[in-house]
């Protein structure tokens, strides 16, 4: 934010040197430094409009066209034409569809503050002084990121399913009989896979933030005579909003974007049809019914409901601190 | 980090023995802190239990034959001990195309990762270090393309590769994995708060282009923030499974996500898949296992020092 401004600074310095070598080097520097952000940016540009700006144009524009078969097969040739609010009226119609999404907040509203209450408070723990091995414990939390979303259902699916997984041997022990892939229970069952993996990197991120902490502060509150859960609500917690709103509107965005969990627990859970999850809906759309049009209308707004979402969240967060 | 904590224990128990024969309050307190120390360290250790069960389930259980794993305790290994033809049949099986597939996953993340980090470096430090018409409408759009989803664009990403050839090739699941906006987000912080202009004037005077400051002295400075956005980008290339499973439909291309998923959909027809598939599984968990426990130290330095200075 404190960047100044190099150009003008540039030929301002550059002035003795202008005096004793002449105009053209001058001129050729500054040219130089007006072209170099750009060279810089090129690739990275080349490769955003590619894969971000013009499939965002194509999914808007196909969303509003729809695509006509002429003959009994389409052998008469296809048209497409401009189909105003056609194709989301019908992904809006879909009730399945609707409701994916509505699952998706229930899922939202438990999973996400289940997740990062449970990462601040490892995260607060594995800083306090009283924790020992810390990094052994740190490492272990985050181990799972690094096992994809697939794998890791692959390997918690083993463990939903009875006759496989040594949990029900277990539960037995205490009396329960637990029904993992129920039509009531499977979305708590990735809820929990979702726990699983993502924990661990949102912890990483308060403790980076918790690391930026000066020591000058805790030792002020020590000198105060404060307790160890006053640190936490005054000092701490405070000063890790931003990772906490960062973690926070990346996790509000990703159960929007579920999928992998979904599909691969579709084969185990009969209780997940092929609509189960929105991504799901629109990937079904897409490939199994061939609709790309609605497909795409499905996408926008599955992106419009993450955005205002977020937006939502990072506006009532920082009227909260105003 | 475990230095320091020993470090402090040592000083506790030196402060401890010192004290032993001050006033009681003191005793009570240090023994509040053991009693602390005994209740974190206990809560820490059975939630990494939860996180760690499921990892030891899939080594025990693919160290089962398939009878075993039906018919033994999950959690506990077999009286036959057969990890290694599980193992050597995972390799071998069908050519040898879970080699395929983990070194396509290796080609995937390996190269998107080196080049995306590349890519985001130049960009964040062109905008964090250069003023020019456009800066500012430049990083909102990039900025906008954090929050968009990347499923959101995965599906008419497709239907724009097939109308130019490009679905179902490397290039497909490659060219998307080279853009990371969260990267040169990170980077454009990382750049403005660490290289200095005076430094880059130094350079300026000698006689630099612009571009030789930046493959120079830019590039070292941001080493840090590089090696974080290297990761970041690295470990989402490798856990993606939506875009290569819309990009590919030759098994060829697949990477060991989309592979072990393919695998797990035929246990149904034939179960010794059961035994290819926790095989695989574990074979895919332990490279990447051992690169986050060694790459998280630095991890958390790259993102500590990026938000202390932003």
């Amino acid at each position: 934010m404190t960047t100044t401004p190099v150009a003008t600074g540039t030929a301002e310095r550059q002035q003795p040197t202008e005096l004793r070598t002449g105009k053209p080097a001058r001129a050729r520097r500054t040219r130089g430094a007006a072209r170099a952000p750009w060279m810089l940016l090129a690739p990275f540009l080349a490769l955003f409009v590619l894969t971000f700006i013009l499939p965002i144009i194509v999914a808007i524009g196909s969303s509003f066209t729809s695509v006509r078969r002429s003959g009994l097969f389409g052998e008469e040739g296809v048209t497409s034409e401009f189909a105003w609010f056609d194709n989301y009226a019908l992904a809006l119609a879909d009730g399945n569809f609707i409701a994916s999404i509505g699952r998706m907040l229930l899922f939202g509203v438990v999973q996400v503050p289940i997740m990062i209450v449970l990462a601040t408070v490892l995260a607060l723990m594995l800083e306090s002084a009283s924790a020992r091995w810390p990094g052994f414990f740190r490492a272990a939390y985050f181990l799972p990121y690094g096992v994809p979303g697939v794998i890791a259902t692959i390997l918690w699916s083993f463990l939903y399913v009875p006759g496989l997984s040594p949990l029900f041997d277990v539960a037995a022990l205490v009396g329960l009989e637990p029904d993992f892939l129920g039509a009531g229970s499977v979305l708590w069952s990735i809820a929990n896979i979702v726990v699983w993996s993502y924990t661990g990197y949102n912890m990483l991120i308060i403790v980076a933030q918790l690391k930026s902490i000066p020591v000058e502060l805790y030792e002020a509150a020590r000198v105060d005579g404060a307790s160890t859960w006053r640190v936490v609500r005054s000092i701490q917690l405070p000063l890790i909003r931003p990772a906490l709103v960062l973690t926070t509107v990346f996790s509000i965005i990703g159960t929007l974007q579920l999928f992998a969990e979904a599909q691969v627990l579709m084969k185990v859970a009969p209780a997940i049809d092929s609509q189960y999850t929105p991504n799901l809906s629109a990937y079904t759309t897409a490939f199994a019914y061939n609709d790309y049009n609605v497909a795409a209308a499905q996408a926008v707004l599955i992106a419009v409901v993450a955005f205002a979402l977020s937006f939502i969240f990072l506006k009532l967060t920082n009227r909260k601190s105003a | 980090m475990t230095a320091t904590t020993a470090q402090r224990a040592d000083a506790e128990t030196e402060r401890s023995a010192r004290q032993t024969k001050s006033t009681r309050r003191s005793d009570r307190m240090a023994g509040k802190r053991r009693s602390s120390t005994i209740i974190v360290t206990a809560i820490l250790a059975i939630v990494a239990l939860y996180f760690l069960v499921p990892v030891y389930w899939v080594f025990v259980a693919s160290t089962k034959s398939t009878e075993d794993l039906f018919s033994t305790y999950g959690f506990w290994f077999a009286p036959t001990f057969s990890l290694w033809e599980n193992l050597s049949q995972v390799l071998s099986y069908d050519g040898g195309v879970f080699v395929r597939w983990f070194l396509n996953s290796l080609l995937y993340a390996g190269v998107g990762g080196v080049i995306a980090t590349y890519f985001a470096a130049a960009g964040g430090y062109a905008l964090a270090k250069y003023d020019f018409k456009g800066r500012n409408f430049v990083f909102g759009t990039i900025l906008g393309g954090v929050l968009v989803p990347g499923t959101a664009t995965a599906l008419p990403l497709f239907l724009l590769f097939s109308q130019m050839g490009l679905a179902n090739t490397y290039w497909s699941v490659l060219l998307p994995s080279l853009v990371s906006p969260f990267g040169l987000f990170l980077c454009r912080i990382y750049a403005q708060a660490t290289v200095d202009n005076s430094l880059m004037e130094a350079a300026r005077i000698d006689g630099a282009s612009e571009l030789r400051i930046f493959h120079t002295l830019g590039l070292r400075i941001l080493t840090p923030a590089l090696v974080t956005v290297f990761l970041f980008q690295l470990v989402g290339i490798w856990n993606n499974y939506f875009l290569p499973l819309v990009m590919l439909s030759d098994t060829e291309l697949f990477p060991i996500t989309l592979g072990l998923n393919n695998w797990l959909s035929q246990v149904d027809r034939l179960p010794e898949f059961y035994e290819l598939t926790t095989g695989g599984v574990l074979l895919s968990v332990i490279p990447l296992g051992i690169a986050m426990i060694v790459l998280q130290r630095f991890w958390r330095g790259g993102l500590t020092e990026g938000s202390v200075k932003a």
